[in-house]
């Protein structure tokens, strides 16, 4: 038996029948990361010890059968998560040294279910990015190669690249990630995994290296819809320290992966048909279709008018929330200074030294869309078109139980495409980005290959705190794809 | 005509609104669990979210929004239901997120007004136009090294009650006015305590001045103004000098300036000036704060009884004049101190007691109320001794002092030092008798015609018994024995 | 609307991002690039329609007046770049 093969669900399953023991999965992991992670720069802190101490952990409470629902799972944690103890950086320069003195609600909520922590995963800077290529600590590999070049390196998407790319690996069972416009669903896609985005309020924010604060959601990555259930379950529940935290109960996900799609309404919405997207792609899509068809659910074609206005509301609202929340880094309390004349000076250092080119670039627009005299025309407009937006799914979901869609308009591109101009990256998000407009839950889940052999998902979304949904007709697309095509750098392999 | 001041060129009015930042009372801050002690060592009463940690999010606490609610009802102000939580965004050292969570377009309390008392006894309704709450920011200090300044965060995060008022003021008399009658409201109300020295009271004065009858004109915003004192100083100051630059054919441009008590005028605050740009919006971390109308209800229902409506109360129930209405009231402690001197007894004359005596007792041991050396229940046994004649009002004001002195019970200090008044007619006239026999002479000349001596003869008779003789009987026994 | 130098100065100001002046043409060209594109909001009505600030469809909680949090100075500090006792320390400032 491979080790770094089992899902979440099958390892829960050996660790309870003592097939293999916790350290013994967390080690499996360990010497995968030391062997492929140099490839992948999937990890930027590698937590051994501590992960080792916590599998020893995991095994004496399994020895007294004190079972909770991920004890000894070998998990990743994305570097936007502060993590008690140990470094959290974010992607940026400008968070280098610091050490959170505390340990985020989600993160914390694994670790009390018994999940091992193995690392922190590499991320876009401030998880601004669709491609990983913005991380201050290096791009991160995907681990699938094209067929008729398998020298090229990849991008495993964005901005939760480095969870995408470990999990695709097989260098982590399961992973944290933070979905802003698409950062969770669309790497899944790129790497052939399934990443969940659950409902705003659904996981806390709280601990979380705050992009766009009405638009961040954290969720997980898995390479089943089931593990994404599973960790979900543990991750999601009220946080009375994120006062946007729902406080509404938390269902058994898992069970509904196991339910049928039978006499659901699937919503196929007309304006996700975009004028150059891939014919493989539109394949995909048509055939996810008659899946669900077949399986008993009702297709209907639905509009979503807005959705062509998603991407540029998200380019006005996510900025300017990013310009305010990525104030704080000023080099006065944590991070990065750089010593100045006075302390606007040491101020203006610092940023332009921490930030990256993206994030300089969002924070300077974020900033001029607030300022006095753009505000009505940029700010405001954006915000009253992301109530129309949110308004679509409100309707649309009066008709539907779930629509399904592409989740992304191409399959992974190579390392440094699209990187001249970045309005052509953002157009990565422009079918997840209104699920973060509205908030409603959505799943991508891989469903075939391109023609370049590389994984393409399809996208569920289903109305707010809803995912049992979402699970439902996801797992019922995951059953019938079959997609058992496995990337070329991965453990084992 | 009101207050103006003469320019060269003729008389100006003066036009102020006040801004004033009031320090909510509560355990905790605004948005997280930390303390609010004032004087805690630096940064010992703060949070990772007070410190704008990366990942840490605001929650609001109750009672600071309990405490604008109850300042709303007190200011007469409507209470809005729904309000909403802005950022103001800007850099400073002692403002750790890079930006202030405030409430700009949607604030928690609307328009109401308070009623002002002027010298000349007239009074005058100042408008307010909003009260919103606000985090306060942490303290730099830079006088502790010479390149650094040092930044401590205790108060980043407090609770701030920002109360704007119309520009309805017109001198520095009325500026003082609210300021005193705002302070009473919101210590009566238990909201904010008030204290300029501590700085949980600060105004910002914003000044224009006009010909009569004439449109607004440019305003200067002097900041951080922090006693009422020097409110009125700097309301006359910036006046002054408005006048003088539109005299001299230039125009006033609007800016922040500082009050500088020492020169006695106001300078440009430039540094504050040149990035002028807040860049509001709506902060998503929080969502819209939505009251409760019975929650409302219910926090009117317990307000405590407000100085307006005690000091009608107090004119009409004991029957004081305004003024001795007014003085009472202004602060609660007062006015409950007097409210147990008067229960049962002469109101006048415990207002005359309390108002006199007491006052200047407390202002010689520089004590408040609060810490009187001479307890309410104290001051009323004081006051029936001499109503059932045990004392004569004289002896009462050194049986007083010895109170002051030794906290002791004015009956047990009559007993022990022997000062209950004489109201023996026999001896009393024993003493009358040996008075008039040593002062034939006087006796002579009084019955001639001079009668000023009678005076004379109560003062050697009250003398000879060391003044403990009954006013009334001396004088009546002194009069016959005259005749 | 397009940026000019200054205005991408005034902004980066705002902003407290020290921006070289060699740098100015490239940023200019890619804010104006951005901002152009995001113009196509123009074309959607949005008359009477209520700006939304975030997708949570609900009212504030509160929490109660108690302290539950601080009292720890040496965690706050122990990140600082530069702190001198138990203050963070930073460039005098001159007000
Ligand atoms: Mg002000
Ligand atoms: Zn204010």
């Amino acid at each position: 038996m491979t080790l770094t093969e089992l899902t979440i669900a099958s390892a829960r399953q050996g660790l309870r029948e003592k097939q293999f023991s916790a350290r013994e999965l967390t080690e499996a992991h360990l010497a995968a990361i030391d062997a492929l992670n140099p490839r992948l720069n999937a990890y930027v802190t590698v937590t051994a010890e501590r992960a080792l101490a916590q599998a020893d952990a995991a095994d004496a409470a399994l020895a007294a059968g004190k079972l909770a629902p991920l004890t000894g799972i070998p998990l990743a944690i994305k570097d936007v998560f502060c993590t008690e103890g140990v470094r959290t950086a974010a992607g940026s320069h400008i968070l280098e040294p610091f050490v959170p003195p505390y340990e985020s609600t989600v993160s914390a909520n694994l670790l009390r279910d018994g999940a091992i922590f193995l690392g922190k995963t590499n991320m876009d800077e401030f998880a601004m990015g669709s491609s990983n290529m913005t991380s201050a600590y290096g791009p991160v590999a995907n681990p699938w190669t094209r067929r008729q070049d398998n020298a090229a390196l990849l991008v495993p998407g964005g901005s939760s690249g480095g969870s995408a790319s470990a999990v695709a690996a097989r260098i982590a069972m399961g992973a944290t990630g933070t979905d802003t416009g698409g950062s969770i669903r669309q790497p899944a896609s790129f790497c052939g995994i399934v990443g969940m985005k659950p409902t705003y309020g659904r996981c806390s924010r709280w601990g979380v290296v705050a992009f766009a604060s009405s638009l961040d959601h954290p969720g997980p990555f898995g390479r089943t819809v089931e593990d994404c259930a599973i960790l979900l379950g543990s991750m999601a529940g009220h946080d009375p320290k994120d006062s946007t935290s729902a406080d509404v109960p938390v269902p058994d996900f898992a069970a509904a992966c196991r339910r049928g799609v039978k006499g659901l309404r699937i919503g196929v919405p007309r304006e996700y048909r975009m004028d150059g997207m891939p014919e493989d792609i539109e394949r995909l899509w048509r055939q996810g279709l008659d899946w669900l068809r077949d399986a008993g659910a009702e297709i209907v074609d639905v509009s979503l008018p807005h959705t062509k206005y998603g991407l540029t509301t998200y380019y006005i609202v996510a900025p300017a929330e990013a310009s305010s929340n990525l104030a704080r880094y000023d080099g006065v309390r944590f991070g990065l200074r750089e010593d100045g004349a006075d302390l606007r000076d040491l101020y203006e250092r610092t940023r332009a030294a921490g930030f990256g080119a993206e994030v300089r670039r969002r924070v300077l627009i974020g900033t001029y869309v607030l300022s006095a005299g753009y505000y009505d025309a940029y700010y405001l407009r954006a915000q009253k078109v992301r109530a129309l937006i949110l308004r679509d799914f409100t309707e649309v979901f009066v008709h539907v139980d779930a629509l399904v869609t592409p989740t992304a308009p191409s399959a992974a591109f190579a390392q440094g495409e699209n990187m001249d101009d970045p309005i052509k990256m953002y157009l990565n998000d422009v079918f997840t980005v209104p699920a973060n407009m509205s908030g409603v839950p959505g799943i991508s889940v891989p469903a075939g290959l391109d023609a370049n052999g590389l994984p393409l998902g399809l996208q569920v979304l289903a109305k707010p705190f809803d995912e049992e949904t979402v699970f439902t007709v996801g797992a019922a697309l995951e059953r019938t794809a079959q997609f058992h095509a496995s990337p070329q750098i991965r453990a084992g392999a | 005509m009101g207050y103006a001041i003469k320019g060269s060129t003729g008389v100006w009015e003066v036009v102020v609104g006040l801004e004033v930042h009031a320090q909510v009372i509560s355990r905790a801050k605004l948005f997280s669990g930390a303390a609010t002690d004032f004087g805690a060592p630096p940064n010992t009463q703060v949070s990772f979210v007070d410190a704008a940690f990366p990942g840490m999010l605001p929650v609001i606490n109750r009672e600071c929004v309990a405490q604008a609610v109850r300042t709303g009802l007190g200011l007469n102000s409507q209470i809005h239901l729904v309000s909403r939580f802005d950022r103001k965004n800007y850099f400073y050292a002692d403002l750790p997120a890079g930006y202030q969570i405030s409430q700009y377009q949607h604030p928690i309390v609307g328009e109401g007004r308070i009623e002002i008392e002027l010298a000349d006894g007239s009074t005058r309704e100042i408008g307010i136009t909003r009260l919103h709450l606000e985090q306060d920011a942490g303290k730099s200090l830079h006088d502790r090294h010479p390149t650094k300044s040092y930044i401590d965060l205790n108060r980043a995060g407090v609770a701030l009650m920002e109360i704007v008022s119309e520009p309805d003021i017109r001198s520095p008399e009325e500026a003082g006015a609210y300021l005193r009658k705002l302070r009473t409201i919101l210590r009566y109300l238990g909201t904010c305590d008030g204290n300029m020295e501590e700085g949980s009271m600060r105004a910002d004065v914003n000044v224009s001045v006009r010909r009569h009858g004439e449109p607004y004109r440019t305003r200067c915003e002097v900041k951080n103004v922090n006693s009422v004192r020097f409110v009125m100083q700097a309301i006359e100051a910036e006046a002054k000098r408005q006048i003088e630059v539109w005299e001299s054919g230039s125009a006033v441009e609007q800016e922040t300036r500082l009050f500088d008590p020492a020169q006695g005028s106001t300078r440009s605050m430039r540094s504050k000036e040149d990035a002028h740009d807040y860049r509001y919006f709506p902060d998503p971390d929080l969502l819209p704060l939505v009251l409760d109308e019975a929650w409302v209800a219910e926090l009117k229902a317990k307000l405590p009884e407000l100085p307006d409506a005690k000091k009608r109360r107090f004119m009409q129930e004991y029957g004081l004049p305004a003024y001795d209405a007014g003085v009472l009231v202004a602060e609660q402690a007062t006015a409950d101190y007097y409210e147990a001197v008067a229960k049962g007894r002469d109101t006048k004359i415990a207002a005359n007691w309390v108002m006199g005596d007491l006052f200047a007792a407390l202002n010689r041991a520089g004590r408040t109320i609060a810490d009187s050396p001479i307890p309410a229940s104290s001051l009323g046994k004081l006051l029936d001794l001499i109503a059932d004649n045990t004392i004569s009002g004289r002896i009462a004001k050194d049986v007083f002092e010895a109170m002051v002195e030794s906290g002791e019970d004015p009956a047990t200090l009559v007993e022990r030092k022997g000062l209950r008044q004489v109201t023996d007619l026999g001896a009393i006239e024993g003493v009358i008798e040996g008075v008039l026999a040593a002062n034939a002479d006087k006796v002579a000349e009084y019955k001639s015609g001079r009668e000023k001596l009678f005076g004379f003869f109560v003062g050697q008779v009250m003398k000879a018994m060391s003044g403990k003789g009954n006013p009334a009987l001396v004088n009546e026994a002194l009069r016959r024995k005259l005749t | 609307m397009s940026l000019d130098a200054a205005t991408i100065r005034r902004i980066a100001t705002l902003a407290r991002i020290r921006v070289e002046d060699h740098e100015l043409t490239s940023l200019a060209a890619e804010l104006n690039g951005i901002l152009g594109w995001i113009e196509q909001l123009n074309e959607v009505n949005v008359d009477g329609i209520e700006p939304l600030t975030g997708a949570q469809q609900m009212a504030l909680k509160m929490r109660e007046d108690d302290v539950t949090d601080g009292g720890y100075p040496e965690k706050v500090l122990a990140n600082a770049p530069d702190r001198a006792g138990s203050f963070y320390a930073v460039p005098k400032v001159v007000e």
